[in-house]
């Protein structure tokens, strides 16, 4: 919150932009009646998202914001919209139905007050340090430090990969 | 305005009756869990890591979405819909 607060002191229009489109899309996947629609207003938060990452310093998180989300699990997401869409409710397929809204509305409001109760409440060490080279840095720590984890990541996308195209096939 | 993400995220998976949307509802949860790390990151001594962080959350939920939609598809060709309040076969 304080970043924010900086951020918008300094006049960055863009970045206030950036937090709005994020924020208004993830409010159309609440409140859309269209699972589709939800999808498309889901990516309407992640390119906010990706925006936000920019202005904090992470370009290359940025793109690949852009590329894993955007590319990869929104067109999952869509393909599994339509092939899981029940034909046999005809036209109103795509739509959804809601329980609880009062519940869930007031469990939302009273955490999103809480925890921006507690954010702006503590302090964070926020000096600024000197700018870097991010990527290259990025590729030098991605490849000596974390490189265990960075193959255990690896072999975890296969198998889930693997996986989920053996559990999706048809049975014969 | 992470913490903003976090509880519409939250609010998407309690509200929907759709499998979905509450596989929707996580990912804007995790969004708003990288926001906080690339964002502090940003302040650290070394901003690698928190930006590290978040590229295998994000590999995580791809692989997480994969495999949710894949049971998904199960589900909708064994009981014919998605619909979490309709799935009780177990509670009996």
């Amino acid at each position: 919150m304080e970043i924010v607060l900086r951020e918008l002191q300094n006049g960055n229009v863009a970045f206030g932009i950036f937090c709005l489109i994020a924020v208004i899309g993830a409010v159309y996947v609440l409140f859309s009646k269209n699972v589709l629609y939800a999808s498309y207003g889901l990516l309407v938060s992640f390119l906010g998202v990706a925006g936000i990452f920019v202005f904090a310093g992470g370009e290359f998180v940025s793109a690949a914001q852009i590329m894993i989300y955007i590319g990869g699990i929104l067109i999952l997401l869509i393909f599994g919209i339509m092939l899981s869409s029940n034909k046999k409710a005809g036209k109103g397929k795509l739509n959804i139905e809601n329980m609880n809204k009062v519940f869930s509305l007031t469990i939302t409001v009273s955490l999103s007050l809480l925890l921006s109760l507690l954010v702006l409440t503590s302090k964070f060490n926020t000096k600024s340090f000197k700018p870097q080279q991010h990527i290259k840095n990025l590729g030098y720590n991605l490849m000596t430090d974390s490189v265990l984890v960075l193959e255990i990541t690896g072999v975890l996308l296969l198998m889930a990969l693997i996986g989920a195209t053996y559990i999706a096939k048809k049975d014969e | 305005m992470s913490a903003m993400l976090f509880a519409i995220g939250f609010a998407v998976i309690v509200t929907k009756k759709n499998l979905i949307m509450m596989l929707m509802g996580i990912e804007l949860m995790l969004n708003a869990v990288n926001i906080n790390f690339v964002a502090f990151s940003k302040f650290d001594k070394n901003p690698e890591q928190g930006q590290i962080f978040a590229l295998f959350i994000m590999l995580v939920a791809a692989s997480e979405v994969a495999v949710g939609l894949a049971i998904i598809l199960k589900i909708k060709k064994y009981y014919e819909n998605i619909n979490p309040e309709k799935l009780t076969e177990l509670k009996n």
